[in-house]
């Protein structure tokens, strides 16, 4: 295909990916080393025959208006929104370091930092969330596998439903079950027999909710792409290993797992990238007061009444640099690969 | 046929159904309490007094005389006028899905049959955006939408899901189209056709089955997206998602949970009836994306 051809072909679907993802990129950026102008204030003395005179401060408006006008994005601040408490808090993070004597008080003092508390959650629901749905997945595909056929397609269809609901729905449908009033939430109550054990009072319950949505939501996910290798596995390979006499066990684990492994790898790929993202669920379970992800913080910063852009850039850009440290090793093996192939 | 070493204990048997029939249960449990419970009071779908209420719906007895009622529906549906969601919902799905095929086919087959070695870069950004939470954009969204009064309305939103989708309709119908041969066009451009002409005359009648598939998951990007719906929505244009967020901060407090399940129960059958007609489509386009990526 000629380079003009191309082009032409092209040309739409760079436009839009151009000006609505790139620009914005370059935009929130921009944003987040600009501050919003403060009001412009002045001193006005107002003097009266009687009681003399009195000095006031008041917004100039004009002014305001002027140097908004003149600098509409607002004043350049540098990295200082990226260093202030509300993001990486780096005066605190020295403060912290400095005096803390165990690793337990350092963890302890970071969590109550809100950019810090938003970052550990989503590791840590990426990083468990990511293996447990390999996990499942992987079961669920070696059992359907074993299947007789009318109940694979059964199956089937009821495992694509948690995974093409809409994520903030199907964290209400869970949320409203293990709820402290719903049939699971009571179920908990009983059975550790507390009956102030709820999702809104333990912080240790909502993780785990939040964590059990995850994987529920991804786990078919990994399912179908599993049991869709299972299909293309040879059989010349497993009658070989029976022969040798493997269990079925050794079977699953020497030729089973490495023939999925490719998929494996994709799996963990996308799981890491959704993962990272996680924030319908935090507003399905209600849960901001025990689990904040990044995502549910940019978006908390832009809602409400006062849209604080400046500091939702500064987080946005925290995440994508984060994503990037992410996907990193997965863009240098396929550097790799292109060059070796070149 | 299966012969005596393939043949499984009774033990494994067993542990295999009981597995299937668990994982079977927590797929569609929920669903099933959800779809149930909608039917009922609020009393009865959140029970303290005893769960067993939820399934004979003592409560709605004693209010209604029957044990279903549509109350939460009429209350969300008229009342609330989620019917107005509803078709917001579906005039965005719609133009998104039919704008995002429309330039990502063009897209895809440009990258599928270009041999430069910029396809690769372009689809290394691409899955680079793909990467990107959509909540990260919607902080530069705002500014410019803002100063030129685009903010709040269906169009912006549509063109927004559309870029979003981009990334991944590239990388899906590249990879499909790269499994329709290359001589196909080669032959049609010998006999004289321009690349468009070849692209509509011979590329277009076999390309269905791909652009379907990637058609259904735009659509669930766009039916089951929240950050950027609820941002960039002003309330009357809300969809369906950003709605039902919007009932429970007002209805948590007015008792009106019921309108909340109702309108999560309606939102949920489009998706059922989605997944029952095109079950294979959804299934192959998942594989076709794990082979290719």
């Amino acid at each position: 295909m000629r380079h003009s051809t191309f082009f032409w072909f092209f040309l739409p679907t760079a436009l839009a990916m151009l000006l609505f993802i790139a620009f914005p990129i370059v935009s929130v950026v921009m944003q987040s080393v600009f501050a919003p102008h403060p009001a412009v204030l002045v001193e006005v003395e107002t003097c009266t025959p009687l009681s003399g005179c009195q000095r006031e401060t008041t917004i100039d408006q004009e002014a305001t208006r002027a140097l908004r006008e003149a600098e509409p994005l607002g004043r350049f601040v540098g990295l200082d929104i990226f260093t202030d408490r509300g993001h990486l808090a780096t005066s605190e993070i020295k403060a912290i370091w400095a005096n803390s004597s165990t690793w337990n008080e350092v963890f302890q003092r970071l969590g109550n930092l809100p950019f810090y508390r938003a970052m550990m959650f989503t590791l840590v629901f990426t990083f468990i969330v990511t293996p447990f749905v390999i996990l499942l997945g992987l079961l669920i595909a070696l059992t359907v596998n074993a299947l007789n056929a009318r109940l694979k397609g059964l199956v089937i269809f009821f495992s694509l439903l948690p995974f093409v609901i809409t994520p903030l729905i199907g964290a209400l449908v869970l949320f409203w079950m293990i709820d402290s009033r719903g049939v699971l939430g009571s179920s908990i109550q009983w059975i550790f027999s507390d009956p102030n054990l709820s999702l809104k009072a333990s912080t240790g319950l909502m993780w785990f909710s939040l964590i059990l949505y995850g994987v529920w939501h991804a786990a078919p996910f990994a399912f179908v792409i599993f049991y869709a290798g299972l299909q293309t596995l040879p059989k010349d390979q497993i009658e070989a290993a029976q022969i040798d006499g493997a269990t079925r066990l050794q079977q699953v684990r020497y030729v089973v797992v490495p023939h999925l492994m490719p998929l494996v790898t994709f799996v963990a790929l996308i799981q890491l990238m959704d993962n990272f993202r996680v924030f319908e669920p935090i507003v399905g379970f209600n849960a901001a007061a025990h689990a904040q992800s990044l995502s549910w913080f940019i978006f908390n910063d832009l809602g409400g009444e006062t849209r604080q852009l400046s500091s939702a850039s500064a987080s946005s850009v925290l995440t994508i640099i984060g994503v990037a440290i992410l996907l990193s090793p997965v863009l240098v093996r396929t550097w790799r690969d292109f060059k070796g192939k070149a | 046929m299966q012969s005596n070493a393939q043949k499984r204990p009774l033990g494994l048997q067993i542990a295999i159904y009981t597995f299937a029939g668990l994982w079977l249960l927590m797929a569609a449990f929920p669903f099933v309490w959800t779809v149930w419970g909608s039917f009922k009071v609020e009393l009865d779908f959140f029970s303290i007094a005893d769960w067993t209420y939820a399934i004979t719906g003592e409560r709605t007895k004693a209010e209604y005389g029957r044990p279903f009622t549509g109350a939460g529906y009429e209350g969300a549906w008229i009342k609330e006028e989620f019917w107005r969601n509803a078709i917001n919902t579906f005039i965005v799905c719609f133009f998104v899905v039919c704008t995002s095929l429309t330039i990502g086919t063009l897209g895809g087959y440009a990258l599928s049959r270009s041999a430069y070695k910029y396809t690769f870069f372009l689809l290394i950004t691409a899955l680079i955006f793909r990467a990107m939470p959509p909540v990260t954009l919607v902080a530069g969204y705002m500014l410019p939408f803002f100063e030129w009064n685009l903010w709040g309305i269906l169009p912006t939103t549509i063109i927004v899901l559309v870029a979003i989708n981009q990334p991944f309709t590239l990388w899906m119908l590249h990879s499909f189209f790269q499994s329709i041969p290359k001589e196909l066009d080669e032959s049609a451009k010998v006999d004289g056709c321009t690349q468009f002409q070849a692209f509509r005359n011979v590329i277009i009648p076999v390309m269905w089955p791909g652009v379907i598939t990637t058609g259904l998951f735009s659509f669930l990007l766009a039916y089951n997206d929240f950050a950027v719906t609820s941002m960039l929505l002003a309330e009357e244009n809300r969809t369906m998602v950003p709605q039902i967020a919007a009932f429970l901060g007002t209805t948590y407090t007015e008792g009106n949970v019921m309108f909340a399940v109702s309108a999560v129960v309606s939102a949920t059958v489009p998706l059922f009836i989605l997944v029952m007609f095109f079950q294979r489509q959804i299934v192959s386009g998942l594989v076709a994306g794990a082979v290719k990526g």
